[in-house]
């Protein structure tokens, strides 16, 4: 093929073109199908999650409210203003504890109570979840400090 | 005392760095005082540093809890390791061992770069005194490591648990002399911009440097990979969370560097696309400092984080980038492109590298990024979970591993797909039939988990063709085409090995997440459970107690099916009474490249227990396919075959060429 120099490059940058466009679209397509949003308690009780939605929900977990039969661990996630009961079978992070904070994955159901699939590990048992520090905020229950 | 000295040894590394800078930056121009001048600097601030460092190591060494890092990251009743690792499992001592990295490359410059021309070097230095002043500024007046408490306490309180552990001895030194050692390409495209001079042999001078970070950042990731796995006790390898792609950005773009500086060195293409990629690379690297250390972003791996600091952390990125892409404006309209290629040949094939790999770097910078973008838009608050980065990643990968194995075959400037395609007849037909009999062993399955699996085999299958088409194995005599594979330059085979790793790694990916077997479960002594053939029994529990800790262990004897011997394995809840903080250990055994992973849980009913058991099938294949990845790039910095070439005459230097010829 006698291509000139100017053809071939054109053919090239036309193909990487093509393929990059191909990569953005894919990258648009998963942000829009694949986020989770994060709530807290108070959210979810506005009812505009639709159960079965995967979500995240924050908040501190309720004292004396953790009941564990085996692996089924039941709990409520509270914000001040709004409890939430949550179960979760398997087993905790070795950092869960009752009146502090927590992060679960997982989605509403239809009596309304909370799924977790996954309930988050923290490494450091003085550190709070941002989302949850910032919701707490929101709530006026806790004044830790920024960050 | 020594604090002290350690103190103000830092403080005259910055003020030399300073100084270095200004006067390296003004005078570089043929002037062979200043060269002997910031080579000198750069030496003398790695002694600074290194002694700074060790006065540090040395107050933790000692339990000297004057020191206030040492009080709040150090324990008494530590182990002498996890004192020692102390000293960087924090943020101002990790800051410190960042600023070390920085000046051990900067004075592996000045000591080995004795071929580089004066200009280029002077400019290099300079530019890496910059970075060496502005981070040992930061470590200096936002994170200092040396102050004083008075009065001293008696006791410090101990390093995170979580933390102590033979991976913090090794995984931040291995990960920073990969994510910082990107800090001396970052300085090579500084210098060539500034002084115009970027050519074939700057892309040799550039590519050691590069291989030996990316060396660096595989084993580190791969090291943090297997210790979160082990330690974090969840089983799982690889989270997507902001913090690991804080790591694996600047992986992604160093390992697209390295094939560009290849077209670059070869045929003196893609000039201006990688000087880009050299500075995207360290920019990356730092945007995962801020990252980390602002702790801006909520991350599985929390670290003590500060945003004063992160603020500081996030001006330097953007004066530092900012920087360097205004050079790069001024300069690289004045490139001209150099040699010609039709789109299949080799520099096709390389571009189509560093375009997928640009792609998937993109996709993962969107993904960590974009929950900060819609916060500070709309206030919605977003995780960007692992399904994302499956899906964008994995799309993305796919074609780019097709055709990892197509590249070493084709020639520079035109390459003849047809005729490559018969040279890789052998590893085809090696890899349809073995795809079909592991397609067929798992019963047809309508799933991916095949076809991941037939991408790995091709791609080591591919890796092993590249050598044996080299050594003529089928068109020669046995023992000519033996000798030929003796022979080969030391970069052919590190291309094969690096590329066979990849290979075993996507292998690993693929059976640990498809096929791996969990069960959570109840078990009071003398209980059996079964998985994967294995059968598990706990026989009970003990309280035992460590140095400073103490635990309860669960002991488990497993049954391993085949030839595997029968083993116990024990697990272990600790608390550690100086923090308070519980953990736990899980319980690991390996058969083959598989393993059994036990974690002990919370006490059920009468003497019962949660247990939590994993079959990991080919778990080890991930993090030995990133050591096998690591090998190739070390081994090709053994070649000598490009310092003889080289310009100058270069003497320990230029040892460059990684893959291909």
């Amino acid at each position: 093929m006698a291509w000139t120099r100017k053809q071939k490059r054109l053919g090239v940058i036309a193909g990487l073109g093509v393929i990059l466009v191909l990569a953005a679209g894919l990258i648009l397509t998963a942000l829009r199908d694949q986020i989770v949003f994060f709530y807290s308690p108070s959210e979810i009780a506005e009812g505009e999650i639709a159960p079965g939605t995967p979500i995240r929900l924050g908040g501190l977990v309720l004292e004396g409210s953790w009941q564990q039969n085996g692996q089924d661990n039941v709990f409520v996630v509270h914000d001040g203003a709004t409890e939430m009961t949550a179960h979760f079978t398997g087993i905790l992070p070795d950092l869960f504890r009752e009146g502090q904070g927590v992060v679960a994955e997982g989605s509403v159901q239809g009596d309304g109570s909370f799924l977790a699939t996954n309930v988050l590990a923290k490494h450091d048992e003085t550190y709070m979840p941002r989302e949850v520090a910032d919701s707490l905020r929101d709530q006026g229950v806790w004044q830790g400090e920024e960050g | 005392m020594t604090i002290e000295l350690g103190h103000f040894a830092l403080i005259l590394a910055f003020v030399l760095a300073i100084v270095q800078t200004g006067v390296g930056f003004a005078f570089w121009r043929g002037s062979g005082l200043a060269e002997r001048f910031v080579n000198q600097a750069a030496i003398l601030q790695f002694a600074l540093v290194g002694f700074a460092f060790a006065a540090l190591t040395q107050a933790f060494a000692a339990d000297d809890f004057s020191l206030r890092l040492a009080v709040e990251h150090s324990h008494s009743l530590q182990p002498m390791i996890y004192k020692l690792t102390s000293v960087w499992g924090n943020h101002e001592g990790s800051m410190l061992l960042f600023v070390l990295i920085l000046v051990l490359f900067g004075a592996a410059v000045a000591a080995f770069g004795r071929s580089l021309p004066a200009d280029l070097k002077t400019l290099v230095l300079s530019s890496q005194g910059l970075m060496v002043a502005a981070f040992s500024g930061f470590v200096l007046f936002t994170s200092n490591p040396f102050w004083r408490l008075d009065p001293a306490p008696f006791e410090g309180t101990e390093l995170n648990p979580v933390l102590q552990d033979l991976g913090l001895a090794i995984h931040p030194p291995l990960l920073y002399l990969g994510y910082v050692g990107f800090s001396i390409c970052f300085s090579f495209a500084v210098a060539a911009l500034i002084s115009g001079r970027i050519d074939a042999a700057w892309a040799r001078w550039v590519r050691p440097w590069t291989l030996a970070s990316w060396a660096f950042l595989t084993l580190g990731i791969a090291m943090g990979s297997y210790w979160a796995y082990y330690e974090l006790g969840w089983g799982g390898w690889w989270f997507w969370d902001p913090v690991e792609n804080a790591s694996f950005m600047p992986w992604l773009s160093g390992t697209a560097l390295l094939h560009s500086a290849i077209v670059m060195e070869k045929r003196n293409a893609l000039r201006i696309w990688t000087v880009f990629l050299a500075i995207i690379t360290f920019s990356l690297s730092l945007l995962g400092t801020f990252l980390v250390r602002s702790g801006i972003l909520t991350s599985v791996h929390s670290f003590a984080s500060d945003p004063t600091r992160g603020m500081v952390i996030l001006t330097m990125l953007a004066l530092f980038i900012g920087g360097a892409f205004a050079l790069f404006a001024l300069r690289a309209s004045a490139l001209r492109s150099g040699g010609l290629f039709a789109p299949i040949s080799r520099e096709g094939a390389l571009i189509l590298n560093n375009l997928f790999l640009s792609a998937a770097t993109a996709g993962v910078l969107v993904g960590t990024l974009y929950p900060l973008l819609l916060e500070a838009l709309t206030g919605a608050r977003i995780t960007v979970g692992a399904p994302f980065f499956d899906v964008t990643f994995g799309a993305l990968m796919v074609p780019l591993l097709l055709l990892v194995p197509f590249g070493p075959f084709l020639a520079w400037k035109r390459g003849d797909l047809g005729a490559v395609t018969q040279r890789l007849l052998a590893a085809i037909i090696i890899t349809v039939v073995l795809s079909l009999l592991v397609f067929g062993f798992l019963g047809f399955p309508l799933t991916l988990a095949p076809i991941g699996l037939a991408i790995g085999i091709w791609v080591m299958a591919g890796a092993i063709a590249d050598l044996a088409d080299r050594a003529a194995f089928g068109r020669t005599a046995w023992r000519q085409s033996l000798s030929r594979l003796r022979g080969l330059p030391r970069t052919a085979w590190s291309t094969a090995i690096a590329h066979f790793g990849l290979g075993v790694t996507v292998i690993g990916v693929v059976c640990a997440s498809a096929f791996q077997t969990e069960i959570v479960t109840s078990m009071r002594p003398g209980e059996t459970a079964q998985i994967a053939g294995y059968s598990i029994s706990y026989q009970g529990e003990e309280e035992v107690s460590g140095p400073n800790y103490v635990a309860e262990r669960g002991t488990f004897w497993i049954d391993a099916p085949f030839f595997w011997r029968d083993r116990a394995v024990t697990s272990e809840r600790r608390i550690y009474p100086a923090s308070g903080t519980p953990t736990t250990e899980a319980g690991i055994r390996t058969y083959g490249f598989s393993q059994m992973y036990v974690q002990f849980g919370e006490r059920f009913g009468e003497g019962g227990r949660v247990v939590r058991l994993w079959h990991k099938p080919f778990v080890l294949l991930i993090w030995l396919g990133a050591v096998i990845m690591a090998g190739g790039g070390f081994f090709s910095l053994t070649d000598r075959r490009m310092r003889i070439g080289a310009p100058a005459p270069a003497r320990r230097k230029a040892k460059p060429v990684g893959a291909g010829q």
